[in-house]
């Protein structure tokens, strides 16, 4: 109240030379926080109880989705539905909307990838971006150059993106925690930098157009057409990556990673590779980022550096903390919230950043572990018939 | 089967170990005790190539193993459970167990280990779903022997099982330690503060202080040499 006060209570008008005091907004604010603090309290109130009956045993399943994952005779509708509504999408809703989607799915798979890197291998990388545009450039260049079709570039996207992981990853692997952000940070900056400056290379500011959608087998589809079979590649790309991760994490591998994650030492000691595990971790990430960059390129016909930013670096990260480090789901539902959220609150205009910021300290301070914790895959005894209630802790 | 010869161990410019010397047999107990900072630990991780000796040499079964990197020592038979535990707080019991067979494909081999550790120590067996960080300290400690175990060890450092335990889990710890050694002949090598009941089940033992190796004896003249008994054992 005192802060604002200021702002909203005093209204100097320069031209007219007159102080005007608005008191009703002093009332207004002191309600507004009043009852504000009231829901906050109670918000924290729930939160410890929550914490109360954790301490105690009980297992408490807060999240709908966490239920329906668990419980199949409820998955499976879902799935089925979620499924029609997917195939359905494109014909039921406008152009427009095809397209927020598509872009959508584009950080979904991102955040995959990523997830891959923060979330199951522990390593903070805030220039994971760069591999994105590392992707999205091969595809034009060699399109331009060579004519390259889509269907070719993609591997070779993510080749590229992946040879760039293991460049960036064995000098920088040496570093942890803060140092390693640090490093990837600046690396981020340099491919754009790079890209803006490199003229004869890249085009520099100016960026490349005109890049070919995705063909089928040679059919070029008009322009309706094209976003709505982007629209399907888009979805069968993250398929492939939920599937894909999905293994991933419950793989060997995997599990050095999420071990390499807790104790380094105890690791090594294991007989773990440390800089192999590591290295992988970042190759496969960079992999992602890649394919989906070509992607990216393919759906926009446009590129240039100012796509690939650090704020893009930022929502990324802010996509695999939001929706749970290491959860699949979580990733995926932070993802639609991240990229879709900003283009529905269009309507808030100047308001949008503030609410976004908003969002992100609530989750923070009510979720820290993000929407959906990560479940850890359940082993099952036949050995001993009690096993069962020991699980899942 | 594993010698240590004049091995020299720096962090950074900080000397840690001057000329240390280790001779280990296979089938033997061998305890290093000493007091705090002295360089034990740093003997382990010499040998396991998690801090390398800058000079000297770590011969393993006839072969030199100090340029080699720790995952290809862990291949050759040498386990570590590392001070502390160290367990993964966030796997369940049974993936803590499965790290440890890490570097093995034998599915057949690794389920059977698994069931002999649940033998050896069955309140694993009945936590195996539980999240390690869940343990006690007892049991984590247990835990970090049967990972180590898994790896199928021909010599296993054990650093300081007996660390923040009470008296009767420790007995329980070291009679399993024991029991290890004459089942599989492991050999083991063992580092420990509690000297007393190191010197009691092992075969030889080394005395170390500010980084160098001060006396060595069998155990039994260990337990009895006077200036062991004031410095060490507390009588």
């Amino acid at each position: 109240m005192f802060m604002t006060f200021t702002i909203l209570v005093i209204k100097v008008d320069p031209i007219q030379r007159s102080v005007s005091w608005r008191w009703e907004n002093m009332v207004m604010v002191g309600v507004g926080s009043f009852f504000l603090s009231f829901l906050w309290r109670y918000a924290m109130a729930r939160k410890l109880a929550g914490n109360k009956n954790m301490a105690e045993g009980k297992i408490l399943k807060t999240t709908i989705i966490q239920r329906l994952m668990e419980d199949p005779k409820l998955f499976r509708p879902a799935l089925i539905f979620l499924a029609v509504f997917v195939v359905a999408f494109p014909f039921i809703f406008s152009h427009y909307q095809i397209n927020i989607m598509t872009t959508a799915l584009i950080y979904v798979v991102l955040g995959l990838g990523l997830n891959i890197v923060v979330g199951l291998a522990g390593l903070l990388d805030l220039g994971y971006v760069a591999f994105y545009a590392v992707g999205a450039y091969s595809y034009a260049l060699l399109n331009y150059h060579f004519g390259l079709n889509f269907w070719f570039a993609l591997p070779i996207g993510a080749g590229l993106g992946c040879l760039f992981g293991i460049l960036l990853g064995f000098p920088v692997l040496r570093l942890r925690g803060d140092y390693l952000a640090i490093v990837t940070l600046g690396f981020g900056e340099i491919i754009r930098l790079v890209m803006e400056n490199w003229n004869e290379f890249s085009f520099g500011p100016s960026g490349i157009a005109n890049i070919p959608r995705p063909d089928f087998f040679g059919h070029e589809f008009s322009l309706q057409n094209a976003t709505i079979f982007t629209y399907f590649i888009m979805i069968g790309l993250a398929l492939l990556t939920i599937f894909f991760v999905n293994r991933l994490q419950n793989s060997r591998i995997g599990r050095a990673w999420i071990a390499l994650r807790e104790d380094e030492i105890a690791c090594q000691s294991m007989g773990i590779d440390k800089t192999k595990t590591k290295l992988t971790a970042f190759a496969l990430g960079a992999t992602w980022a890649g394919m989906v960059g070509v992607m990216f390129a393919a759906k926009t016909t446009f590129i240039n550096p100012p796509s690939f930013t650090f704020m893009e670096s930022a929502i990324i990260l802010s996509i695999v903390v939001l929706g749970g480090a290491g959860s699949i789901t979580g990733v995926i539902l932070g993802a639609l919230i991240l990229s879709l959220a900003p283009e529905y609150l269009r309507e808030v205009r100047e308001f949008r950043m503030l609410a976004f910021g908003a969002c992100m300290v609530l989750m923070m301070v009510f979720r820290p572990q993000g929407l959906i914790t990560n479940v850890r895959r359940v082993y099952k005894f036949e050995k001993s018939p009690d096993s069962k209630k020991e699980q899942n802790l | 089967m594993l010698r240590l010869n004049n091995i020299k161990t720096f962090y950074g410019n900080i000397q840690a170990l001057d000329d240390v010397t280790i001779k280990i047999s296979e089938g033997e107990i061998i305890t290093l005790i000493g007091a705090n900072g002295a360089g034990k630990t740093t003997t382990l991780m010499s040998i396991s190539g998690l801090t390398p000796p800058r000079t000297g040499e770590v011969m393993f079964l006839g072969e030199p193993i100090h340029e080699l990197s720790p995952n290809r020592i862990v291949t050759m038979g040498i386990s570590q459970v590392p001070e502390g535990r160290r367990i993964f707080p966030h796997l369940t019991v049974l993936e803590n167990i499965d790290m440890g067979a890490y570097l093995r494909s034998d599915k057949e081999g690794i389920k059977k280990d698994i069931e002999y550790i649940f033998d050896l120590f069955p309140i694993l067996a009945e936590r195996r779903g539980q999240a390690g960080g869940t343990l006690s300290g007892g049991e984590q400690q247990m835990l970090a022997i049967s990972r180590a175990l898994m790896a199928k060890p021909r010599l296993l450092l054990l650093d300081e099982p007996s660390l923040g335990l009470a008296p009767k889990v420790i007995r329980q710890i070291f009679d399993i330690i024991v029991q290890i050694n004459t089942e599989h002949k492991t050999t083991i090598f063992l580092v420990e503060q509690n000297a007393n009941l190191a010197l009691k089940v092992a075969d030889r033992g080394y005395v170390m202080e500010n980084g160098r190796i001060i006396l060595s004896d069998t155990a039994q003249n260990l337990l009895s040499n006077e200036s062991v008994k004031k410095a060490y054992l507390g009588i």
